[in-house]
């Protein structure tokens, strides 16, 4: 089973080791990892998706308060949230395939923003489901390059 | 030669002497906040990257600094000193090679949640990432052996560091600290001032128990017909052993208490079981397989105490006691957890409790148990038997020794038959099992109770791991007993070979160990040889009586098997019981 989990982190030096050197040595799976400022100065956020079942992600969290650097540790899948995720995508494309091409960007709404001689480069912000989608339907032209950053994620509303 | 232990120093006083704001060096920061921080011993080694650190130390008698042979004696030697005290230790190492060193000793304090502080120097900031002569990333390599780690970039956090390493060795589930001090931080100088408050957002131990959750116990215990408490290191190092010797005693539930439990409740009492697992007592290992409610208080359900984990206590509504929430629900899951600290728990019970009423047929049933399949071992008259020399030595000492052990056949002997009755008098390496931790740990116990008799019961196999420290102990006098039960092989390891590998005995005879009377005396410590009971009485009153460290080898036979025994993978009721 999937987890989505936000940690805040003291933003120290060293703590993205810390972190994912548990999940390591613990036998953890890490799916992706991203990590960047909070709303407070001198905190970070990592936002983690892992795989397994519940009483591993109970673990986890458990372990995760063990570091002395780990403020708080939320489960965002126990609650309805917003997770996204950004692509880069280099397809291949000769001027002729161009506006095929376009068609399945602008369905997804993605969008366009460099344009190589024999390429375009895609940006494409969303779920990792709708990303996954977007890439099996640029397959047949030819990825040449692809860069995603992970999921970030928040909770819903007010909370 | 006089005892060059020091005296206990008044903290007070060296307090109200260095707790003045001053202009000084991040050296005699780091001296004076030890002091502030109760330290009266220190161990290490010294090397490049700490050289101011030990120039500050020139002349500086308000601790006394114990130099080892290898910073592995330093640390072990640290670790055995926290053990016996309750005190964080505190060792010195260089950086690199001084620092790789400690590795060993801070996963040692880190399994058995021992309170370390360890001070390491590096190299100067600037060559930090350059592979500089002598450097190692040392807080990347023990981040998975220590409770927290500090890079020290500027002096000015030195004081709050040093203040905040000793919070976080000694409170909530305790463990080893690294600091580690660039060459240039320990130079630089800044104004001192003491720090005395801890502020860190993301610690917060919780000490207090749900009430709810007693009360479940409270009711449980009233109910359960075949109760058991399986008590651990974790009474022991929350000081609870009086507590908790109140609350078996308000509800006769009998006890058995792990490898790092041993002390925590008196060996004498009708009500204590032994130790539990894989070498555990016939009663402790089918009580647990047998009880309908089983009380962890402070064990963690090591592999080595449960066996096969599937069929492990497989009646039993399980309760499980401790401070660290990580442990509550980790091998096994608890019907009733409580995460809080041991004594604050078994405090908040007592008032509670009553005797287990519906329990008198299972006590009958232990005692009947205890009585039938107690330890046993066949002696005789031509050779030195292991289990007999231990038990000569609990005889001579009657329980009161501080006993350190080493790993092997003789740490199992020394558990099972050496019949310990205070908290803190047996120091072991359980959770990583390190060959060479019994020698040197008896310095550091002994370094914390210079008028005890401190005995370090060692293999032939660890002896030679950290014999080198022999040195410190002729140098300062430290008058630990040293026992070296010599069966000429890798015992334990040859056990298994044995029993599990059809007897291939690869590489477990020692073959050319060397003469150890003649080591001991090569360093400056008296050195003793018995081969039978006669002169093993002999001997052993001899180490006694002499004053300073002695060391006494016994020769005993190499065949000698550990009993009983769990294979790994079976349940612990499956026990193999010996010839016997």
């Amino acid at each position: 089973m999937k987890h989505t989990i936000a940690v805040l982190v003291n933003d120290q030096p060293g703590v993205l080791q810390r972190v994912s050197g548990l999940f390591g040595r613990r036998g953890f799976n890490i799916e992706s990892i991203t990590v960047g400022q909070s709303e407070e100065v001198g905190l970070s956020r990592m936002v983690i998706v892992t795989l397994g079942d519940q009483s591993t992600l109970e673990q986890i969290e458990k372990q995760l308060y063990k570091l002395i650097d780990v403020i708080k540790v939320v489960d965002l899948g126990s609650r309805p949230m917003v997770a996204r995720e950004l692509a880069l995508i280099k397809v291949k494309s000769e001027p002729a395939e161009r506006p095929e091409i376009m068609g399945v960007i602008e369905t997804f709404r993605a969008s366009v923003v460099d344009i190589g001689s024999t390429s375009l480069l895609v940006q494409a912000v969303g779920d990792t489901q709708k990303i996954d989608a977007m890439i099996e339907l640029l397959k047949p032209y030819g990825i040449k390059e692809l860069s995603r950053t992970g999921v970030t994620a928040m909770i819903r509303g007010n909370g | 030669m006089s005892a060059q232990i020091p005296e206990v120093r008044s903290t007070e006083e060296l307090r109200e002497k260095w707790n003045k704001p001053e202009v000084i060096s991040g050296s005699e920061i780091l001296l004076r906040s030890l002091v502030l921080e109760g330290v009266d011993t220190v161990f290490g080694y010294p090397g490049g990257a700490v050289l101011y650190i030990y120039d500050a130390l020139h002349g500086f008698t308000d601790f006394k600094h114990i130099l080892t042979r290898h910073e592995q004696g330093a640390i072990h030697a640290a670790d055995g000193y926290a053990r016996a005290s309750g005190k964080a230790g505190v060792c010195i190492a260089t950086s690199g090679p001084g620092a790789t060193n400690l590795v060993t000793g801070i996963a040692t304090a880190f399994m058995d949640s021992v309170p370390l502080v360890v001070i390491t120097g590096n190299v100067f900031s600037s060559l930090i990432g350059t592979d500089a002569f002598q450097e190692a990333d040392i807080t990347g390599i023990t981040m998975p052996i220590t409770k927290h780690s500090y890079l020290v970039r500027d002096v000015e956090d030195l004081p709050r560091v040093i203040h905040e390493a000793f919070h976080i060795a000694n409170t909530g589930r305790k463990g080893p600290v690294l600091v580690d001090i660039p060459k240039d931080v320990s130079a630089a100088k800044t104004l001192f001032t003491p720090v005395t408050t801890v502020n860190l957002r993301g610690y917060n131990p919780r000490t207090v128990p749900n009430k709810l959750q007693l009360d479940k116990l409270v009711r449980a215990i009233a109910v359960a017909e075949r109760p058991i408490i399986i008590a651990g290191g974790g009474v022991i190092y929350s000081g609870a052993h009086e507590a908790m010797f109140e609350f078996v005693k308000k509800t006769e539930i009998p006890i058995t208490t792990t490898l790092l439990g041993l002390g925590c409740f008196p060996s004498a009492e009708d009500l204590w079981m032994g130790m539990p697992g894989m070498h555990g007592t016939y009663t402790a290992n089918n009580a647990i397989q047998q009880c309908d409610l089983l009380i962890n208080i402070g064990a963690r359900f090591d592999d080595r105490v449960t066996g096969k984990l599937d069929g492990f206590a497989p009646k039993a509504k399980i309760v499980h006691i401790d401070i660290d929430p990580a442990e509550i629900g980790k091998n096994v899951s608890p019907d009733i957890p409580i995460v809080g600290d041991v004594k604050t728990v078994l405090e908040m019970l007592n008032p509670e409790v009553g005797r287990a009423t519906k329990a008198d047929a299972w006590r009958k049933t232990i005692a009947q148990w205890k009585q039938d399949q107690p330890l046993r071992y066949k002696d005789s008259e031509t050779e030195l038997k292991p289990q007999w020399v231990i038990e000569m030595i609990n005889e001579t000492t009657k329980g009161e020794a501080i006993v350190t052990t080493d790993v092997g056949q003789h740490q199992m002997w020394a558990a099972q038959y050496y019949k310990f009755n205070k908290p803190r008098s047996w120091i072991t390496s359980g959770g990583l099992g390190t060959m060479g931790f019994g020698f040197p740990s008896a310095i550091g116990a002994q370094m914390a109770f210079p008028e005890r008799l401190v005995v370090s019961i060692n293999g032939d196999g660890g002896m030679q791991m950290c014999s080198q420290e022999l040195a410190i102990c002729a140098i300062n006098n430290i008058p630990v007993k040293i026992v070296v039960i010599n069966n000429q092989v890798l015992g334990m390891v040859r056990q298994w070979q044995n029993l599990i590998y059809e007897k291939r005995y690869s590489y477990t005879d020692l073959g050319g160990s060397p003469d150890f009377v003649k080591l001991a005396e090569a360093y400056g410590v008296k050195g003793l040889r018995a081969t039978n009971k006669a002169e093993a009485n002999a001997a052993w009153q001899e180490a006694l009586e002499t004053p300073g460290p002695v060391l006494v080898e016994f020769v005993v036979p190499k065949d000698e098997n550990v009993y009983p025994m769990v294979t790994q993978g079976s349940t612990i009721d499956n026990m193999l019981m010996g010839d016997e």
